[in-house]
């Protein structure tokens, strides 16, 4: 009876704890205003114009000073479907005339930061410039809005997307985080190349200033479209190529954040340094990364090899052990790992090379080997010198195709020769590949696969992998999509193994507690409009 | 005058007239303390080189999750990596990548040295001038920088890498033996050997070369503790050799970063490696100088 008391009264003190905490807890997470967010950059800005561009050393310093139709909803950027306005009012449109028409109402109102007003005509400037660009004019992700036919803007609040057949991919593709709105007088104005070295936007942010090689700064924007934010008043994007400096730079106190990820010791070693001075959030990375057999080069032009050197690969005992050393973590399948169109565990255990018996897979691969009169392989890895995660995960592979008797030797060159090997000069026998995506579009994404595919290196032309890609394009229903994954992955991966995957990435944030309201999402370029973010102090 | 008269002479014993190895030895270490150290080390260093399978169970390559960055104890010395790597295993066989660019790259680029800078004093006149201005051109460059623009066009792997640490060498060389030839190319025995018709090559080989042979040896082991430390900079910049192969500066580079602070080990026992040979080189260089510089021997 005493027992019971006490573990009533135990329970009862253990629920006020936490209603006390909750209350506290929403006390605390009311925003403060003021201060500058200080951020630290590992790479180059190489220009300020985001249809042009695909790094995160141009977003994270850049995108807050732009604003977007459509994003990701920076309360839950985890989710790879939840997409809010950013421009247009509402909702997200759902499409009429059977998923080929979307409609977007524009907000009223929103001005550029030279005190333009912005109407419907500069979105669809913007979209006109990104999907439809003219000759010479680089558009970075054009291939994404393969299909729309017509983008029109009957008056100043209305913007009309006609698509020539219904996709999945669609929404997601509008709410990447590159398509930053521009004024179309600017455009009209000073041409396509205008924005490469200029700024104009509607973002929480106006620019101040930038010094090439050392930061970019930004100050608050007072006419801002989404009512009392930012709350910062501006924020500062510190260049620090150096992993070491960046995060000496955090450990210092000399920067509060790294938008892009640490690998794990280095989270350890914060977290230890700074205890709970140092918050941490991680997430599913929507990157992946692969290797890819050049098909031209014998005897990777035969499957059975292509197979061979996947099944030798145990991604599951590479999962538990390099999440510890390395950015990489999920095993999965072509698509990313939580979304509703990623393979199950059932399924993804089907594929060759990640089924669960490794050395079943082992013998299966000699077996491939010996029947393709291979028994002993030998070939060079390419891979890109850069540590994370590339040359820690290369120098693991290596490993495990030691074990199934093939001699493997690596070929590390700088990221500019490293590219130029896979889309020039084609001079490799494996390389290390990746598909480093924004929002999470699988349709879009898979398109990575095919042959044709600009981001494709393998050398290979598979029609009938073609037609499958093209089909799962122009199917709307998310059941026959889903369907139709799973048969393109496995193709792609098992019965031809174009190209093997490894690991997911992984990203991990350390950054200082008192930088709140920002949330980690599954990409280090979204979320990065830097309007939901205060300090703490 | 006897012979103990002779500068630099103490004794027959020093002269290795009637020597047994051991005193000899003895005498090397009595005299040159350090000399006899860093030989030492170069030799335990040979030895590591060529018996590495022998010497150690472990395989230098093969990863071992389960054991990733254990602390230097009972079973693994000297730690390991990232990757479970026996750490004393690769510093081991590290040694014979050392050794195989440390001593390919200063035979090779001393030999050419020797070659040309003596052809250059010998032939003197405009081939002369314009082979020093050539050194020139290559001496304006500090060697890492040299061999980093090198090792960048070629690419990286270990023979680039060996290219990359000769090319500096040659004209180091070749300026310092070429000093010592002026002086021997005005000796009547050159001039004799030119009037009994001697070749060119017979006369720059056999007659010149091995007249140099004091400086030259001097600056053959210098450039082998320094294109040990060469090779350990450019694998550490990640343009020399490559994973998995065991290099020094690779093992350092892999943890000097991020593991400097939770596991020391990993970048502490290359750098100590490298650390030690080039010390070991440095001193026997110093020691064979001593002993092959009259002067410097009758002290």
């Amino acid at each position: 009876m005493r027992h019971k008391g006490l573990k009533k009264a135990a329970m009862v003190g253990l629920g006020a704890a936490i209603g006390a905490g909750f209350a506290l807890g929403a006390v605390a997470e009311t925003p403060k205003r003021g201060g500058i967010l200080n951020i630290v950059v590992g790479s180059k800005i190489p220009s300020y114009d985001g249809h042009r561009e695909n790094t995160f050393g141009m977003i994270h310093p850049i995108r807050p000073f732009y604003s977007l139709l459509i994003r990701i909803n920076p309360d839950n950027p985890s989710s790879p479907t939840d997409f809010v306005c950013d421009l247009c009012e509402g909702s997200v449109p759902n499409p009429t005339d059977d998923g080929k028409n979307y409609v977007f109402k524009i907000r009223k109102g929103v001005k550029f930061h030279n005190g333009a007003s912005l109407s419907s005509q500069d979105i669809k400037a913007t979209f006109d410039k990104i999907v439809f660009p003219p000759k010479g004019t680089p558009s970075a992700r054009k291939a994404f809005f393969k299909m729309v036919d017509t983008i029109t803007a009957p008056d100043d609040t209305t913007l009309i997307f006609k698509l020539k057949y219904a996709s999945s991919g669609f929404i997601p593709a509008v709410a990447t985080p590159f398509n930053f709105v521009y004024s179309k007088a600017d455009l009209d104005k000073h041409g396509y190349e205008w924005h490469t070295k200029n700024i104009n936007g509607s973002g929480a942010f106006t620019f101040v200033q930038h010094q090439p090689g050392a930061f970019v700064e930004g100050k608050r924007y007072a006419g801002y479209h989404h009512a009392g934010k930012p709350y910062l008043d501006g924020y500062k994007a510190i260049a620090a190529p150096k992993m070491a400096i960046r995060l000496q730079a955090i450990r210092g106190g000399r920067a509060d954040i790294e938008f892009r990820g640490f690998p794990p010791k280095a989270r350890d070693d914060l977290v230890k340094a700074l205890g709970d001075k140092i918050t941490v959030q991680e997430s599913d990375w929507n990157c992946a990364l692969f290797f890819t057999a050049n098909h031209t080069r014998k005897p990777f032009d035969d499957a059975r090899v292509r197979r061979a050197i996947s099944l030798a690969v145990d991604r599951w005992s590479g999962s538990k052990y390099l999440s510890r050393i390395a950015i990489v973590k999920a095993v999965g399948g072509i698509v990313y790992p939580s979304h509703p169109l990623a393979a199950t565990p059932a399924e993804l255990e089907s594929i060759a090379g990640f089924g669960r018996d490794i050395k079943a897979n082992r013998a299966e691969a000699r077996r491939l080997l010996k029947e393709a009169g291979q028994e002993n392989l030998s070939f060079t890895l390419l891979n890109r010198g850069v540590d994370q995660p590339y040359k820690v995960v290369g120098t693991w592979l290596i490993g495990q195709w030691k074990k199934a008797g093939i001699t493997v030797k690596q070929d590390v060159k700088p990221t500019g020769p490293f590219l130029d090997s896979l889309r020039k000069k084609k001079d490799f026998d494996v390389s290390i590949d990746f598909n480093c995506q924004s929002v999470i579009n699988p349709v879009v994404d898979a398109s990575k696969f095919l042959g044709s595919a600009g981001n494709n290196y393998g050398s290979y032309d598979d029609p009938v992998l073609e037609k499958m890609f093209d089909a799962m394009n122009r199917e709307g229903d998310p059941k026959k999509v889903r369907s139709m994954m799973r048969a393109y992955e496995k193709r792609v991966l098992d019965e031809e193994a174009h190209m093997a995957l490894t690991m997911w990435w992984y990203k991990i944030n350390p950054h200082r507690s008192y930088v709140k309201g920002w949330k980690i999402a599954p990409s280090h370029y979204l979320n990065q409009s830097l309007d939901q973010v205060w300090l703490d102090k | 005058m006897t012979v103990s008269d002779l500068p630099g002479s103490g004794s027959l014993e020093e002269l290795g007239v009637q020597n047994s190895w051991t005193s000899t030895a003895w005498s090397l270490i009595r005299r040159q303390p350090l000399g006899a150290a860093g030989l030492f080390i170069v030799l335990v260093m040979i030895f590591m080189a060529v018996f590495a399978e022998v010497i150690t169970p472990f395989d230098p390559e093969e990863n071992n999750f389960e054991f990733m960055l254990t602390p230097p104890g009972a079973d693994f010395w000297l730690g390991t990596d990232q990757f479970g790597r026996d750490q004393l295993t690769r510093i081991i066989f590290g040694a014979r990548t050392a050794l195989y660019v440390g001593f390919t790259a200063a035979f090779v680029g001393a030999f050419s040295g020797l070659v040309l800078g003596v052809a250059s004093a010998y032939f003197g006149g405009w081939f002369d001038l314009l082979f020093q201005r050539v050194m020139d051109v290559f001496m304006a460059f500090p060697l890492i920088i040299l061999a980093l623009a090198v090792v960048s066009i070629l690419g990286p792997n270990i023979n680039n890498v060996i290219i990359a640490i000769t090319i500096p060498f040659i004209p180091q060389c070749a300026r310092v033996v070429r000093s010592s030839a002026l002086a021997i190319r005005e000796i009547p025995y050159v001039d004799a050997a030119r009037a009994l018709g001697f070749s060119h090559r017979r006369i720059i080989l056999r007659h010149m070369a091995p007249n140099v042979m004091a400086p030259f040896l001097i600056m053959l082991t210098t450039f082998v503790g320094q294109a040990i430390l060469l090779e350990a900079s450019l694998s550490y910049l990640g343009l020399g050799v490559q994973e998995p192969t065991p290099a020094w500066g690779l093992m350092l580079q892999g943890g000097a970063e991020e593991y400097a602070e939770s596991a020391p080990w990993v970048a502490i026992f290359p750098g100590l490696a490298i650390s030690l040979a080039v010390f070991a080189f440095n001193m026997f260089g110093d020691a064979l100088r001593d002993v092959l510089d009259p002067k410097l021997r009758s002290r």
